[in-house]
């Protein structure tokens, strides 16, 4: 999703086609691999590299701050979901330490048009979002644990994601920062 | 209202990007007589002015040419010695050309990767705590401007002290980074940034803010 000139005016993108793009990946990478597990692996590996190119668009888009508190963390979450896929997914179900916390997706435009088959019901289809997460906040100095405890995909009622905060990267903060 | 440049440091404190921007030529033309009245010197691979200075040749100019014929380090193209030229009368009088010393790329990678400290530095001789780090860096001819990102780069810009808005225009070099740099497949995270697309938005935005200033990006 790039930009025409400068301004902050996000070029709309079908979702259909972004949908479509993403399964056409999905079900290369299970022709290429033939074992789910590692199908798993590789979308989380890209969502990685994905994310740690991502987060500088987000934090240039909104000019956030730092986060001192993983409470801020999951709203900033929430809304870089917002901005680039267009849904406001729900933050529920925090721990009591308030270290770990459940993205809802009621809907999910990864999975539009998608059915799993038989043969891949180990399959974590949207497991790229795990990675993109993983990645953006390494960048910005968190380390962070994410998977899929419910998926539409597998009947479930909701799609949800579970955020767990492992530690602060302190040696990667920059200098002038903290 | 000139910005002379721009420049972007990695994460790691290499300096990934730069761009010149509008950097005034000053290059003086003028014929001597013997004996020079000018006292030049070799310091730093450069035959450079350390006194005499007038009608626009200052100290610190560097000798571009001889006659005509550039000067490479003290030595004229076809191999004769600039300073040697200049002590025999019988070369009189003789056409020299003077000019600013230009920055070579090693020079900048050099000076970039001594801000990162300096910048480090500011930051721990605050007397506050969680202070930033230099955020603008003034002198009589230029200011320069320090943005550092969350993610630990560092956008900076070089401008006249007249220029207002720097701040602005460094969160538009930021965004034009996320777009044109990152999202080029091609292009490595921490590696130098050659991105034609990138470089011509920048040049843009540059050209935009100095004909028609911050408030029209």
């Amino acid at each position: 999703m790039s930009r025409t000139g400068t301004k902050l005016d996000a070029k709309k993108v079908n979702s259909e086609l972004f949908t479509l793009t993403y399964g056409a990946l999905v079900a290369q990478l299970i022709k290429d691999y033939e074992n789910v597990e590692d199908v798993n692996k590789q979308l989380e590996r890209m969502g990685y590299n994905i994310g740690i190119r991502l987060i500088e668009d987000f934090l240039a888009r909104t000019g956030s701050g730092r986060c001192y508190d993983f409470r801020d963390t999951a709203e900033k979450i929430q809304s870089g979901f917002k901005i680039f896929l267009g849904i406001t997914p729900s933050i529920t179900n925090w721990s009591p330490a308030g270290d770990e916390f459940s993205l809802c997706f009621e809907t999910n435009p990864l999975t539009e048009f998608v059915e799993l088959p038989d043969n891949c019901s180990n399959l974590k289809y949207c497991n790229i979002l795990t990675g993109v997460l993983r990645g953006a906040c390494e960048m910005v100095q968190m380390e962070i644990a994410c998977w899929f405890v419910q998926d539409q995909l597998k009947n479930d009622n909701v799609t949800e994601l579970r955020v767990k905060f492992i530690k602060r990267l302190e040696d990667a903060i920059p200098a002038g920062e903290d | 209202m000139v910005i002379y440049g721009v420049y972007i440091v990695s994460k790691s404190g290499g300096l990934i990007f730069n761009h010149d921007h509008n950097v005034p030529k000053i290059e003086v033309e003028k014929s001597f007589n013997f004996p020079l009245d000018i006292k030049l010197n070799y310091e730093n691979k450069k035959v450079v002015v350390v006194f005499g200075q007038r009608d626009g040749i200052n100290v610190g100019h560097v000798l571009t040419a001889v006659n005509g014929i550039a000067v490479t380090g003290r030595e004229l193209e076809d191999g004769r010695d600039a300073l040697e030229m200049l002590e025999q009368p019988e070369n009189f009088p003789i056409t020299l050309k003077f000019g600013r010393a230009k920055m070579t790329t090693n020079e900048k990678i050099f000076l970039a990767s001594m801000f990162y400290p300096l910048f480090a530095i500011a930051s721990q001789l605050s007397p506050e705590p969680r202070s930033s780090g230099i955020e603008v860096l003034e002198a009589d001819t230029f200011r320069l401007y320090c943005f550092q990102t969350l993610t630990g780069i560092k956008f900076m810009i070089v401008a006249e002290p007249s220029q207002p808005g720097m701040e602005i225009l460094l969160k538009r070099v930021y965004d034009l980074y996320a777009d044109y740099a990152l999202k080029n497949p091609f292009y490595a995270l921490e590696m130098p940034i050659r991105c034609e697309l990138f470089e011509t938005n920048l040049q843009t935005l540059l050209e935009t803010v100095e004909k028609s200033g911050i408030s029209n990006v």
